[in-house]
């Protein structure tokens, strides 16, 4: 197969960068490795049962969800609350907290470990609420020259009747167009299930990153099967289709970065998750330093503009 | 675990297709084609809106001999090599034949009411007005036309939402025509929606919802998910016009619900109002 745009692209960086008078140091170097780590993932295309055991590990009970990041990574963390018009929903996590000394704003999906928790988040499925309580602190973190760190997490935006009368697809909507706006710097990383619009709300960054265990899709495998073979048992086979691994989403240019996880999936050793994901969070956010606002908005929109493929 | 699909469906037919596509499916009063074309597709007994073609929507939009087609040469490519009961590939060749168009969406300058504006028109025919790479490719470009020319996009949306067989290029089309929204705001032009059914999923979730002004017609469903899906995963009752157009005006999601023959005048006030530039 020849070798997709993306990665021309990336190769491209790469060899730039090689020829750079190493002026950056340990940064520039740092970046070096990493590109490189990314080529070499794209040449392990996954095999059909491999992308159902991510599926799994996405899912998996036991897999460390928004907070479990945050009370790892980030000291100092305040919880906001609330969209400051309706409610406040347990699917959607907002709140400050630094990260290496630095202030950022968090924003995430949130599903829950026990029963009651699961019921209560909605097993991270936000309503129209969640949505507005993003925005709201995103806009927070524009005012004071925050950078966002979204952690994405969802099977999907919650699939309701008081959702509708809410405005789901609208709240979806605006919450893209708020990320579409903002000038301080955004990271989104998808650490779990990035279920369709319900993720891509929360995911409009300027560096979007995958963990290698995550799964990044326009529907769930269920749903693709239930409506394309007309058989939700054909989940498998709809995987193997539409292919919502990590590796496919760097491949399409879909995602700059994997970030590594334990071996057998992050719940295998959490805090080394963590670490993990805090040092791709914090190399993202240092790539961004220094961009004006207006660069950044202009190149974030530009980035996505250019995803598509077509004759 | 819930299994949820909150995203799309690109069935070929909204709702419970009718015994015969000319006959109301409300009232069972049934049309000859050239009623229904002189008709603009409405029930003349019950204001029933029939599902109306793009090329059949520009033509009553547009001033006589004023609308220019842009970006006809964008195809669908196969990027997932997708195959479920049938080759995408397949699937789009028969689209292509069945309704004449290259995809779901049709863009072009027109005037209406001698009023210039880019025009960005969606048929549900083509694979359920399904949103791939090259609707959002298109809409990305009649945002940029109309920046660069200074005129507003008037949209009109018919979609089951993001088209799966792209995959995940396919949800990337949702922050794409936001981006591409942006873009168009930011230089100071508008753009005016107007919601025909079905508009659901990821059209809905992405550029349908931020235009400056927001009609729909009647009883056009504006959902983010489709009832079915609702109600097999809350099993809840669902009202009877569960996400329709008046549930979402009552709601405050749209400026108005405007019937076809009024659309034209509704949407030359709105570019009149916006002062587009002769």
């Amino acid at each position: 197969m020849p070798p997709s745009e993306h990665e021309l692209r990336l190769r491209e960086r790469l060899g730039r960068l090689r020829n750079l008078p190493l002026l950056g140091g340990a940064r520039l170097s740092g970046e070096l490795e990493r590109l490189q780590r990314q080529i070499e993932r794209i040449g392990e295309e996954s095999t059909d049962e491999e992308i159902w055991r991510k599926v799994e590990l996405a899912r998996h009970d036991d897999r460390p969800y928004t907070l479990d990041y945050v009370e790892r990574m980030l000291d100092d963390w305040f919880e906001l609350h609330g969209d400051r018009a309706l409610g406040d929903d347990g699917a959607m996590i907002a709140g400050l907290g630094k990260l290496d000394g630095r202030t950022i704003v968090l924003v995430g999906q949130q599903k829950g470990r026990d029963i009651h928790e699961r019921a209560g988040r909605r097993f991270g499925m936000p309503n129209p609420e969640g949505y507005r309580k993003a925005m709201h602190a995103m806009e927070l973190a524009d005012r004071h020259r925050l950078p966002v760190v979204t952690l994405v997490d969802t099977p999907g935006a919650y699939p309701g009747v008081v959702a509708e009368q809410h405005g789901q697809g609208a709240a979806i909507a605006q919450s893209q167009a708020t990320m579409a706006r903002l000038t301080v710097p955004i990271v989104a990383c998808v650490i779990g299930e990035g279920g369709s619009g319900g993720a891509i709300a929360i995911a409009l960054a300027d560096r979007v990153l995958m963990q290698e265990n995550a799964i990044y899709s326009v529907i769930s495998p269920e749903g693709c099967a239930a409506i394309l073979w007309r058989d939700a048992g054909q989940a498998k086979k709809a995987a193997a289709a539409f292919r919502p691994d990590a590796v496919h989403c760097l491949e399409l240019g879909v995602i700059d970065e994997i970030v590594s996880e334990p071996v057998g999936g992050a719940h295998i050793d959490p805090d080394m998750a963590a670490r993990q994901l805090g040092q791709a969070l914090r190399e993202s956010l240092a790539e961004l330093d220094g961009i004006p606002g207006d660069d950044l908005r202009r190149r974030r929109r530009a980035r996505f503009r250019s995803l598509g493929v077509f004759a | 675990m819930a299994k949820i699909d909150v995203s799309v469906e690109t069935d070929d037919q909204p709702s419970p297709p009718p015994s015969h596509p000319n006959t109301c499916p409300t009232c069972h009063s049934h049309y000859r084609d050239d009623e229904l074309e002189r008709s603009l597709w409405v029930c003349e007994q019950c204001g029933h809106h029939f599902p109306m073609r793009a090329r059949a929507r520009i033509a009553s939009l547009a001033d006589p001999g004023s609308f220019t087609e842009e970006a006809t040469e964008l195809h669908s490519e196969d990027p997932l090599d997708f195959f479920d009961l049938r080759p995408y590939t397949e699937r789009l060749a028969e689209a292509e034949m069945k309704t004449g168009l290259a995809d779901a969406m049709v863009i072009g300058r027109a005037a209406l009411e001698q009023r210039q504006c880019e025009l960005a028109v969606m048929d549900f025919a083509f694979m359920g007005g399904s949103m791939g790479s090259v609707v959002g490719e298109k809409f990305s470009r009649a945002c940029d036309s109309a920046a660069e020319a200074g005129m507003p996009v008037v949209a009109v949306t018919s979609s089951g939402g993001a088209r799966m067989q792209e995959g995940i290029l396919a949800l990337m089309q949702l922050p794409k025509t936001v981006a591409a929204v942006e873009d168009l705001h930011d230089a100071g032009q508008a753009l005016l929606c107007v919601m025909a059914h079905p508009t659901t999923g990821g059209v809905l979730a992405s550029f349908a919802t931020l235009g400056d002004v927001l009609l729909a017609e009647p009883n056009a469903l504006m959902s983010f998910a489709g009832p079915r899906v609702v109600q097999e995963i809350t099993r809840e009752k669902l009202p009877d016009d569960f996400g329709r157009a008046e549930q979402n005006l009552r709601y405050g999601h749209i400026d108005a619900i405007v019937s076809r023959p009024e659309l034209r005048p509704t949407l030359a006030r709105l570019l009149r109002l916006f002062d587009a530039p002769q």
